[in-house]
């Protein structure tokens, strides 16, 4: 069976090239969890679609068996293409930083450093600042979540850290890259964001390969967000991985009192995505708006479970993904708003519309309420639909062409995503990405 | 001359035929309006020539320009001079109204040479603002999503909008009254009526005959159960304004 294969190779392996990376350089705090999480990893199996979270989504073609980590035997992965590299925020970033394989490329402005803000990748972090590492680092996703959690939490090659010190306003956008390339490599990375009280930032994140390629590759990401009280983030995560890539995550953030998170997500790469995001609101007063696009083409298939958690009283969540499906495309949303016995005076919301552009394309699309206090607002719609005649019809009785008139159909489906999302770029990529996808 | 030529065509709708036999020449410059009771074909006809894809045409011809019309797709028709202003014009939400017209714009800029970079913003503001002044129309319109929550009077008169902003060669009005108090009804007319001239040739469908006294046509038909019965001159209008439909009922229902 594949997922014995899955976990027994790469632990065979990665034990190996974990250790040569590590072995000196990972501090005992960051190795303890590492190695807690590894006893996870070798007793989970592959997920199976009895398992309720993984019903849409079959990992039975996964070559798990294939995959291994980068060494330095492997050929060097192809440069960064530069528009992945251009702002999507402001005109330029406060720090950016390029992690890949073999290396990591990074700029922070100096002004930044001078008020205590940290980011770098994650080796630089758990070797210069294991205490504060240790202060996120799987204290939100647990390896127990499933066997990427657990591979992720215990073969992290590296990842993306930010830590901003209380009272701190970073105004200039920071922007991180995973990157990589290679057949039968596993790109295995850990992203961790510490926002102390009444600090705030924009954070743009981006996992990208080359598009066009047969190589087999996997990406697993574990993603843990502290919004600290009266905090406020802007967290932008784009996923452009080549159509070549099974691409799985676990995602939570967690916002204290009072704070706020602005999450936007845009998904148009990969083959397989299988993602978890969770907002938990743990303060009282804590707020959350969670907005996703997405948009596949030929076989790709996405996957989305996000989970908005009221844990505290007089907290807020707004959640609206909208995706849109070519071709043979899959994609599977299911949600959940789930409101705690104290959690009173919550309003949460969630809406999932997906729009079909052929008859092979499907869209699943599930909300869930779990509501244990009495005096709460949760609403929640789901639709899915296909491209209506009138209004393309319409379009081209004024002379625009029939895949133009398709195309600002889509574009007008998408409008309520873009509004929600205040950067021109982020907004520039998405349609950029339309225009390509439905050139085809 | 830009001429509309319609010879003996025959509509069905889901297998039923709708238009039977219906002639009719349309030129440059002419105004005509085709009246009807309900349901004798008339919408048929204006989405048969728009080239809308659930109206299939079984035998006849439809000449334009001296191009067979019938072998177009909607948008080429549209950029070939023809325009339909909607009965009922269709949502498009989230498209704001100038980005709509102006892609509108540029897709016949871009049929014409496939080099044409496309109307530059401020020509195109200029020309939008001078159209929506001519309409009597907020500005702000220009940035709400096309006919998405707009009131009757509002539709018709983007439709107007589109017409002046897209220049067409004929102009058909289905039913372009409907819906329209005193009012708007009299700005929609002076909005065609200052598009009108030797360029443009209207066909005006209507139901009553109360546009007809801000849209004057030179030529009236009356159409039942699918083909022209009568032809005349603005007298015909009034005709029927007076005495009603049965007469035409009672003179070609027994034959039809």
């Amino acid at each position: 069976m594949s997922s014995v294969k899955l976990t027994t190779t790469l632990r065979k392996t990665e034990q190996k090239g974990f250790a040569q990376i590590d072995a000196n350089k990972i501090p005992a705090s960051a190795n303890a969890f590492r190695s807690k999480a590894l006893l996870a990893y070798q007793s989970a199996a592959l997920p199976t679609t009895s398992m309720e979270a993984w019903r849409r989504t079959d990992l039975r073609n996964l070559p798990a068996d294939l995959f291994r980590v980068f060494t330095d035997a492997d050929p060097r992965s192809p440069a960064v293409p530069v528009e992945i590299l251009q702002p999507v925020v402001d005109d330029h970033f406060g720090g950016q930083l390029v992690v890949t394989p073999h290396g990591t490329e990074r700029t922070v402005g100096a002004d930044l450093e001078s008020q205590g803000v940290i980011f770098c990748d994650l080796r630089t972090a758990e070797q210069n600042y294991p205490e504060l590492v240790a202060k996120i680092l799987g204290t939100l996703v647990s390896p127990e979540e499933s066997v990427f959690a657990a591979m992720s939490a215990s073969f992290a090659q590296n990842g993306a850290f930010i830590y901003i010190p209380q009272g701190v306003h970073v105004k200039q956008p920071l922007h991180s890259i995973f990157w990589g390339a290679g057949d039968g490599l596993a790109f295995i990375n850990n992203i961790l964001v510490y926002l102390e009280e009444g600090s705030s930032l924009t954070y743009v994140h981006e996992s990208a390969s080359p598009k066009e390629s047969a190589d087999r590759v996997m990406v697993a990401t574990n993603v843990e967000i502290h919004v600290g009280e009266n905090a406020d983030l802007r967290f932008v995560e784009l996923q452009s991985l080549g159509s070549n890539v099974w691409n799985f995550s676990h995602e939570r953030s967690r916002v204290d009192s009072n704070g706020k998170l602005d999450w936007i997500f845009g998904a148009v790469g990969s083959k397989l995505t299988k993602n978890f995001s969770d907002l938990d609101l743990a303060g009282e007063g804590a707020w959350g708006r969670m907005s996703g696009f997405y948009m596949t083409d030929k076989n790709q298939h996405l996957d989305h479970d996000t989970q908005q958690n009221h844990f505290a009283a007089h907290t807020t969540s707004d959640l609206l993904f909208k995706g849109a499906l070519l071709d043979s495309s899959r994609s599977v949303w299911q949600g959940m708003i789930y409101v705690a016995p104290d959690a009173q005076q919550t309003d949460g919301y969630q809406a999932n519309r997906n729009l079909i552009l052929s008859d092979k394309a499907r869209a699943d699309s599930i909300p869930g309420l779990e509501i244990l206090a009495d005096d709460v607002r949760c609403t929640h719609g789901a639709t899915v639909g296909k491209l209506e005649q009138e209004p393309i019809f319409y379009l081209k009785s004024r002379g625009i062409p029939q895949k133009e008139a398709e195309r600002i159909v889509v574009e007008g489906f998408f409008d309520p995503i873009m509004q929600r999302i205040p950067f021109e770029g982020v907004r520039q990529r998405f349609q950029d990405a339309i225009l390509q996808k439905m050139k085809n | 001359m830009s001429s509309l030529v319609i010879k003996d065509l025959h509509v069905s709708v889901e297998g039923k035929e709708i238009l039977k036999g219906l002639n009719l020449t349309i030129n440059q410059g002419e105004v005509h309006a085709i009246m009807g009771p309900n349901g004798t074909g008339k919408s048929t006809l204006a989405y048969t020539l728009m080239g809308h894809p659930n109206y299939s045409v079984t035998s006849g011809e439809v000449w334009f320009k001296g191009q067979n019309l019938l072998e177009m797709e909607p948008d080429e028709r549209s950029r070939e001079g023809v325009f339909l202003a909607f009965q009922y014009p269709v949502a498009i939400p989230g498209v704001t109204v100038a980005n709509f017209l102006r892609t509108a714009i540029n897709a016949r800029r871009r049929a014409a040479n496939p080099e044409d970079k496309g109307i530059s913003i401020p020509d195109f503001r200029t020309m939008l603002k001078e159209k929506m002044a001519m309409l009597k129309m907020d500005p702000a319109f220009a940035g709400r999503y096309l006919n998405d929550g707009f009131s009757g009077g509002e539709k018709k008169r983007a439709e107007v909008l589109q017409m002046a902003a897209l220049k067409p060669e004929i102009a058909i009005l289905d039913e372009t009254d409907s819906g329209l108090d005193i009012d708007a009804l009299r700005i929609v007319s002076e909005g065609v009526n200052a598009l009108s001239g030797p360029d443009l040739g209207v066909l005006v469908i209507t139901h009553y005959q109360r546009l007809l006294n801000y849209i004057k046509p030179q030529f009236v038909h009356i159409m039942m159960n699918g083909v022209i019965v009568e032809s005349g001159g603005p007298e015909l209008a009034l005709h029927l304004e007076e005495h009603g439909y049965d007469w035409v009922r009672e003179k070609y229902e027994e034959t039809a």
